[in-house]
């Protein structure tokens, strides 16, 4: 039997593309036969949205090698700069208004990504983390304070104070610290799944690029990286700000899947949601990345979990320990590589 | 003037709070590498026992202290030996994930035993506040003993660290954890002892918050533990004098912001200065610069 | 391997997803533990959404608890059964509306609403769109019932919802209710005001109170925030209340904060008069709270736990047997959700299998049209605003306990 020969990567690239479409496939068709359920139903766009933030912070924390904990940020930019598009624009069609929003949402984010890059970047470390923090934080504050309108006139902003003397007709869109209400539902699983496509193919080709093996080099081994002649500013603030134009877009996919959004929706706990989504499927693992953002968000969704009340929270909690230390201690994965050693072992000599 | 000395004291009583948890998490984080962010956590379970003590039991102010502390460290050693010595030879982010869990855990555990009803703290000390310029100016007792609190524990701190032979075995490990085990020094127990005593500081720094801003839930621990994360960083992580002082700066930048520029913006004031700070200085403001080696 | 892995993990998930579509047709267990126990009788299964874990977790377990007391005695009854199911949203609309979907899985009828505003607005959407009749106890923003004018800037944000309504006060009403009865009886001349700017009830409340205090000529000499990650120090806020010169402090929060705002007030050499809304409710029960800073607090609210009244006196008793707490409004107005949909159910031909939009429209037929009393308000009527129409109480503290205004 003829054998085609793609090397490891590119194998589990397909592999990946391969079960985003079987999951979309299968949903899509169980969703047609009426057989899940609201619960199930009303999760898929968050489920895409969830996801296509772990992929864009898995670009960061797994690619790049920065940790970062406000990526909440630039999903709340994407969220409120998409939905207000898509409140705004005068487009018919609900996809293609879907899609102006989700690049609307994009190209905030990418911009919000580029003024906190410039000097996040120049820090290491855990000092990098507690700047990203600040950042989510004051990207809250300044949302939590805005106030957009619109009228006959167009499109009014105020901050701190609402003071807009709307006219006849007019009607306010972002209401500082109630957010942005009744919102149109426009997302679909479909558009999810679509996203999360783009985004992993954007992740792939960047990743196998010059400019991939580049950052990675970075993030193994700044110094090295640097002396043979790697510019890092250059090529840690695009995968950063390519990073944040995704969860911007994730973002706006969240936004218009929800009645109601706010500003602490995306505080720090939900940066911190996504970064164990990341953490538990493996650093730089997208498959990984897509289980677990998957598994963790409908998990205590699952009636299992609902049906155990007041305990749910607390074994969700166990839950997270139990697999981190699964997936993390030495003892486990001794076992794991005594298993399958031998295997290892015949694969390398192929190759 | 009286109106801006006012605002100072508040400031330092605030940041007094934060300077005692962030002396916590910088102990922990100096020597384990590990944010622990089920710290803030810890310092609810001490409030809540203290209370318990206090309160439902009627001990003494002192005795319950003094059971927080224990019951604390208790707490953390098995936290510690559950939690995360099995992860001792993982990642840094991994440990980080497992301690958000065990902050998820400690919150609803807490909610299941002693409801989500809000508890005032009773107040440990006296209520007649020291007044100064015919009563203009107040300084609460409460204020007081957390500010005294504050420098004898990071003396106390500073002395043990640098004077016994355990705080110097705490420092190799914080400096290269396999030259300290090649010196034939137990990381692992060094490590379990350090979780010990950030827990037993954990106990007092909650009793002290909640003295000082009674409200006891289980979610008290949370948003004191991102501020004073924030307030270590502020001033160095794993520096002691570091903790102390970014702890204090960032309570009176937060009362400063608030009194003098906005209310509503005050907490994205404290973040900015916070990133001001780590732009001029990137390892904060007492934080030793290490020079990368090739 | 790992990719095997991942596929075969995938695929698990999958179906681990379908089963759980499949098959959790009223097979999960009552959260409350208020099974019908009359056998013959129609049982309709009312669901409510609140939190139950997390910041919130106070207000959830409260409506919880008092909707499963009035359930437990309704179904004591013999007549009509309820199947009481309350999930956990822990304050938050996306868990909100998954919530939600889970008791529609569950075969909900009637839903009792979110607990909460934010959440609240979300789930009144998901319900409008459902036709699932919504009457919730306490989420009290506009923005829930839909079609109320906002008052800075007069327009109309959300489209009125037919299907929702409120057992609570509106924002709005209590907000300029609040500045003509501080205007009424002459209660203060300069007024501060404190209010939790990230919080929908809070800012609403202040809104139309500053709106309607400009009307009326009050004078606003303070006005200050605070947000959920700022509920610690009010030292700032007190100040600036104190330094110009407020004899009347109006606080449009709930009774957490009011109860660290009065602690650390007193502690600064500051006692001023006081104004509260419902959510000061429930400050006079905060386990170690030192009730004597509450002394001469008014406020506006529809409930009082030390009432003599008979149903309240039983209500509190039940309450205080079955969670060891006092309960405050949101148990109240739960308790009183649960017996005007069952009031509204007399005379009505329902059963397990009337569907939701059945009951739906009769429950909108009765409610604009019928008069209740329940322990948050007698002769309570609804308008199809979908707002209670109810006289708030004014209350005011005086030896730890509330006493009528009037």
């Amino acid at each position: 039997m003829k054998k085609i020969h793609l090397n490891k990567a590119s194998r589990v690239n397909y592999a990946t593309y391969g079960m985003v479409i079987a999951a979309y496939l299968v949903l899509q068709l169980l969703g047609n036969m009426g057989m899940l359920s609201s619960t199930m139903r009303g999760q898929l766009v968050p489920i895409c949205a969830y996801v296509a933030m772990a992929l864009s912070l898995n670009l960061t924390v797994g690619v790049l090698g920065d940790l970062s904990l406000g990526h909440g940020g630039f999903m709340s930019v994407g969220a409120f700069a998409g939905a207000v598009a898509a409140a705004v624009l005068p487009i018919g069609s609900d996809g293609l208004r879907l899609a102006c929003a989700m690049l609307t949402g994009a190209l905030f984010a990418a911009l919000v990504g580029v003024l906190v890059g410039i000097p996040v970047l120049r820090l290491n470390g855990d000092y990098l983390a507690i700047v990203t923090l600040a950042f989510g934080q004051i990207i809250k504050s300044i949302v939590e304070n805005l106030y957009i309108g619109m009228d006959s006139k167009g499109l009014h902003a105020d901050f701190l104070n609402n003071t807009m003397a709307l006219g006849e007709g007019g009607r306010m869109i972002l209401n500082g610290p109630m957010g942005i209400n009744g919102i149109q539902k426009i997302s679909s699983f479909t558009a999810g799944f679509i996203l999360v496509m783009l985004i992993l193919v954007v992740i792939f080709h960047l990743v196998g690029s010059r400019a991939g093996r580049a950052i990675m080099a970075l993030r193994d081994n700044r110094i090295a990286a640097e002396s043979v002649g790697i510019p890092v500013t250059k090529y840690k603030l695009m995968a950063f700000v390519i990073s944040a134009a995704m969860a911007g877009a994730a973002g706006t996919l969240f936004a218009l899947g929800q009645n109601t959004i706010t500003a602490n929706k995306f505080d720090f706990n939900t940066s911190i949601l996504i970064l164990v989504f990341v953490v538990l499927g493996g650093q730089g693992k997208m498959w990984g990345s897509i289980l677990a953002a998957t598994f963790l968000t409908v998990l205590p969704e699952t009636p299992a979990m609902r049906g155990l009340a007041d305990y749910r929270m607390l074994v969700y909690a166990v839950v997270m320990i139990l697999v981190m230390l699964a997936t993390n201690s030495p003892a486990v994965q001794d076992f794991v590589n005594a298993r399958f050693r031998k295997k290892k072992k015949k694969e390398g000599v192929g190759q | 003037m009286l109106i801006f000395l006012n605002h100072l004291i508040n400031g330092i009583s605030l940041g007094s709070v934060y300077a005692i948890i962030a002396l916590g998490y910088t102990m922990v984080y100096g020597i384990a590498k590990m944010l622990n962010f089920a710290h803030g956590d810890v310092i609810m379970v001490g409030a809540y026992i203290c209370f318990f003590a206090v309160s439902s039991f009627s001990l003494p102010p002192l005795v319950g202290v003094l059971l927080a502390m224990v019951v604390c460290t208790a707490l953390g050693i098995v936290i510690e030996r559950l939690a995360y010595k099995p992860l001792r030879q993982a990642t840094s982010l991994a440990v980080l994930i497992t301690a958000i869990g065990v902050s998820y855990f400690l919150q609803n555990g807490a909610q299941l035993l002693w409801s989500s009803n809000i508890k005032m703290f009773p107040s440990l000390f006296s209520n007649a506040p020291i007044a100064l310029f015919g009563g203009e100016l107040k300084i609460t007792m409460a204020a007081i003993a957390t500010v005294l609190a504050c420098v004898v524990i990071m003396l106390v701190l500073t002395w043990f660290t640098g004077r016994t032979k355990m705080g110097k075995a705490m420092r190799a490990c914080s400096e290269d954890k396999a030259a300290a085990q090649l010196m034939g020094i137990n990381v692992n127990a060094t490590i379990s002892m350090t979780f010990a005593i950030g827990s037993a500081l954990a106990a007092i720094a909650g009793v002290l918050f909640c003295s000082a801003y009674p409200n006891l839930t289980p979610t008290t621990g949370t948003m004191p533990g991102i501020k004073a994360f924030t307030a270590a960083v502020f001033g160095g992580i794993g520096s002691i004098p570091g903790a102390l002082l970014g702890g204090v700066l960032l309570g009176m930048i937060e009362i400063f912001a608030s009194a003098y520029i906005s209310t509503q913006l005050s907490n994205a004031i404290v973040f900015a200065v916070l990133i001001v700070v780590l732009l001029v200085r990137p390892t904060g403001l007492l934080g030793k610069q290490v020079r990368e080696k090739v | 391997m790992k990719k095997f892995l991942a596929m075969l993990l995938a695929v698990v998930m999958t179906m681990g997803l379908v089963a759980c579509g499949g098959n959790n047709q009223g097979k999960s267990p009552s959260d409350g533990g208020s099974q019908p126990s009359g056998s013959g009788a129609a049982t309709i299964k009312i669901g409510g959404v609140g939190p139950l874990t997390g910041g919130a977790a106070i207000y959830g377990n409260a409506a919880k608890g008092g909707a499963e007391i009035a359930a437990e005695e309704i179904n004591a009854l013999g007549g009509l059964q309820i199947d009481l199911r309350y999930e956990d949203d822990a304050h938050d609309p996306e868990k909100s509306v998954n919530a939600y979907n889970t008791l529609k899985d569950w075969g909900m009828q009637v839903f009792l609403g979110s607990v909460t505003s934010g959440p609240g607005a979300a789930t009144a959407a998901e319900s409008n769109a459902d036709h699932m009749f919504y009457l919730t106890p306490s989420a009290s923003s506009t923005d829930v019932i839909g079609g109320v004018a906002n008052p800075l800037t007069g327009t109309v944000d959300i489209n009125r919802r037919d299907n929702v309504f409120q057992m609570c006060f509106v924002d709005p009403n209590q907000g300029s209710a609040s500045a003509q009865y501080i205007k009424d009886n002459g209660l203060g001349s300069k007024i501060a005001v404190i209010y939790k700017n990230d919080d929908i009830y809070s800012t609403g409340i202040y809104n139309s109170f500053a709106a309607k205090a400009a009307e009326l000529g009050l004078e606003i000499v303070s006005t200050t925030t605070f947000t959920t990650d700022s509920q610690t120090d009010f030292s700032v806020q007190i100040a600036d209340a104190k330094n110009n010169g407020a004899d009347l402090v109006y606080l449009p929060t709930y009774y957490e904060a009011n109860a660290l705002i009065l602690t650390q007030a007193n502690a600064a050499g500051y006692n001023p008069k006081y104004f509260g809304v419902d959510g000061m409710d429930g400050i006079l029960s905060v386990k170690g709270f030192d009730t004597s800073l509450a002394e001469g607090v008014m406020l506006l609210t529809p409930f009082n736990a030390d009432a003599e009244d008979e149903a309240t006196k039983s209500f509190v008793k039940k309450y205080q047997e079955k969670y060891g707490d006092i309960p405050n409004q949101f148990a109240a107005d739960a308790y009183d959700c649960v017996y005007a949909i069952y009031n509204a159910l007399q005379g009505e031909v329902v059963s397990a299998d009337t569907s939701a939009s059945d009951l739906c429209d009769i429950l909108i037929d009765n409610f604009t049209t019928m008069t209740f009393d329940g322990l948050t308000g007698e002769s309570m009527t609804w308008a199809d605003t979908g707002a209670v129409s109810k006289t708030p109480k004014g209350m005011y503290i005086q030896d730890g306990a509330y006493v009528g205004m009037d």
